[in-house]
């Protein structure tokens, strides 16, 4: 049974989507998901345990060996990225029964958790695989699900929303497959590990470059780097609320994942960084992505157009880490990785608390919440606080070892303008607060009470998670060192 | 002579640009799901190229048959085939259900009308 954790891991959600059809009853078909996604956050926990005490490990599909066959190849970086997934995914699953009963009709209920299990499937098959071209089915079966999710909102805007992410995420998506197509070409291997020795011989060919760059480009896209960007805030504010919560916190986590995997692992440090200027490109765009996106989410009416536009940021600040190409700029860029997960899901789920009350999310909607749903909005602050990186909370963790790295590589004036960027982010959590605490409450609307227990539950569950983890960093900074230094092969 | 040599990637490269100028240049939503599938189908051809073997057969298992294509990348493709018509098939069942909601398969009208839905939520929300 120890030995089949790697495929078990996927293979449980997989196989759990199409029986939640058979259950039909919405209630019980959550119960069944959140037993299903609780299995997956503990087979993730055994193999987190696995990889840290006995390193790499490696499970063939079928039997059959690899280069031949598909491997699973579970290392200390997508260890730690499974448990991430699994367990943010458990948490707003917990809250899903009340939101989805209240957003989506009932008739749909039953297919909203089909789909969320295939979507969770796609992300943990993504980080499991060892196999390139298996990396491309399971990013398709994400991706496919998500855009059916996308357009359960109740809004028309969620379709359009969710056509204009398909067509993006299908163009990535086969720029990957261009990809892959030609570094099997070059090689005739699809194993990443097999790639990774044989594409450094051949690093020079105009081949490679050209499969590297369909490769990034099509994984950025799918990262809504800036300035590939423009599908998510209009995907990420018209879908249902849990939707959106565990998009913001896992979706784009996985498609780091796989920008970490194909620079470090398969294609190679020297040939990542050194023959192509990737760093200097991504440093900018890293930090444009920070500035246009934090001033822009200054200016949102929508507050949840306004926390999408402030992930773009998140991401931008994640690549500036990835860009510093040292251990400790990628073990900044790991930590935010958890932390963003952590801080996201919180706001997000808060903010489907007061959807659920309320039924909007505008920012002049939130007028005099402090007083009526002060537990909902108090995790909205907490949350804005760790955004912003205030002290004690998982943001400060993240950006405190961001600025170090930057500091140990001496690039001050890069420092200051992420310190800049943090700025940015004060002004539009405060935007909330004011808002919240400092308007008097709307006519008619004194009826307003708190979120209930079932709501609650699951965000004060992160909300905490993002105090402790920001005050009892072992956990997180040791595992994220830790695949940190494999990646650049230091022995720990 | 190369550019001979060469047929079969001039062809995927045509078709995918035909199919990514279809995809950014035209406002209807129908011919936008063609040219996304014209664009994926290039790419289906560029694998199946690189799978021929010169003076190979197909891939069958025959005792006469010693020189034979490689199967995997057909495989590869078969897979991303299914993927493809998955795409083609829910980006259509939105084109309805876009269809059912606007009024219209036409980007710019739903455009007009989504940028109303925005501003007309943006005013309600100033007068209460």
């Amino acid at each position: 049974m120890l030995a089949h954790l790697p495929v078990l891991q996927v293979i449980v959600p997989l196989l759990a989507a199409p029986l939640c059809l058979m259950l039909r009853r919405p209630r019980l078909v959550w119960l069944f998901s959140l037993l299903v996604s609780t299995c997956t956050f503990l087979i993730s926990i055994l193999l987190l345990q696995q990889v840290m005490v006995s390193g790499t490990v490696i499970y063939e599909l079928g039997g059959w060996e690899a280069p031949w066959g598909i491997e699973y190849r579970i290392d200390k970086l997508s260890a730690y990225l499974l448990l991430i997934i699994s367990a943010i995914s458990t948490v707003i699953l917990l809250a899903a029964q009340v939101s989805i009963e209240k957003e989506i009709s009932e008739d749909k209920q039953t297919l909203f958790y089909v789909l969320y299990l295939l979507f969770l499937t796609g992300m943990l098959g993504i980080i499991a695989t060892g196999d390139a071209f298996n990396v491309f089915v399971f990013l398709e079966i994400s991706s496919l699900s998500a855009y059916a999710l996308i357009a359960l909102g109740n809004d028309r805007r969620a379709l359009w929303a969710s056509f204009q992410y398909l067509i993006m995420g299908t163009i990535g998506a086969t720029f990957i497959l261009i990809g892959i197509g030609m570094m099997y070409q070059m090689t005739g291997t699809l194993n990443m590990a097999d790639l990774s020795e044989r594409l450094p011989e051949l690093s020079q060919t105009r081949t490679v470059f050209a499969a590297f760059t369909f490769v990034i480009v099509g994984i950025c896209l799918k990262l809504a780097l800036f300035p590939l960007h423009l599908w998510l805030p209009n995907a990420y504010a018209y879908a249902p609320s849990i939707v959106t919560s565990i998009f913001a916190a896992t979706a784009t986590k996985v498609t780091i994942y796989l920008l970490i995997r194909f620079t470090f692992s398969v294609f190679g440090l020297s040939f990542s960084f050194t023959t192509l200027p990737l760093q200097i490109l991504f440093m900018v765009l890293g930090l444009l992505g920070v500035f246009v996106a934090s001033t822009t989410a200054i200016y949102q009416k929508n507050v949840k157009h306004l926390f999408a536009y402030s992930s773009i940021a998140q991401i931008g600040y994640i690549i500036v880490g990835f860009s510093i190409s040292t251990v400790s700029g990628l073990t900044a860029t790991l930590l935010h990785v958890f932390n963003h997960a952590l801080m996201k899901g919180a706001l997000f789920l808060a903010l489907g608390a007061v959807m659920y009350r309320i039924g909007s999310v505008q920012l002049s909607q939130f007028q005099g919440l402090g007083r009526q749903m002060p537990f909902t909005m108090a995790a909205i602050v907490i949350g804005g606080l760790s955004l912003i990186g205030v002290p004690l909370t998982v943001g400060f963790v993240s950006k405190w070892y961001l600025l170090m790295a930057l500091i140990e590589k001496g690039w001050w004036h890069v420092a200051l303008l992420i310190l800049l960027g943090s700025l940015l982010a004060i002004v539009y959590v405060w935007r909330i607060i004011e808002m919240a605490y400092f308007k008097p409450s709307l006519a008619g609307r004194e009826s307003i009470k708190e979120a209930p227990m079932s709501f609650l539950t699951p965000i004060w569950i992160l909300v905490l998670a993002n105090i402790y983890f920001g005050i009892d960093t072992r956990l997180s900074v040791q595992v994220a060192q830790a695949a940190a230094q494999s990646l650049f092969g230091v022995s720990p | 002579m190369i550019i001979m040599g060469l047929y079969n990637y001039w062809i995927v490269v045509v078709l995918m640009m035909i199919g990514f100028y279809i995809v950014i240049a035209h406002g209807n939503l129908i011919k936008k799901m063609v040219g996304l599938t014209i664009f994926q189908t290039s790419v289906f051809i560029f694998y199946i190229s690189m799978a021929k073997v010169d003076g190979g057969t197909a891939p069958i298992l025959a005792d006469d048959v010693n020189l034979y294509s490689n199967p995997l990348p057909h495989v590869l493709i078969l897979t991303a085939i299914v993927v493809g018509i998955a795409t083609t098939a829910l980006g259509l069942a939105l084109v309805v259900r876009i269809k059912e909601a606007y009024g219209s398969i036409e980007e710019e009208v739903i455009q007009t009308q989504y940028n109303r839905d925005q501003n007309s939520l943006n005013k309600e929300n100033k007068t209460c």
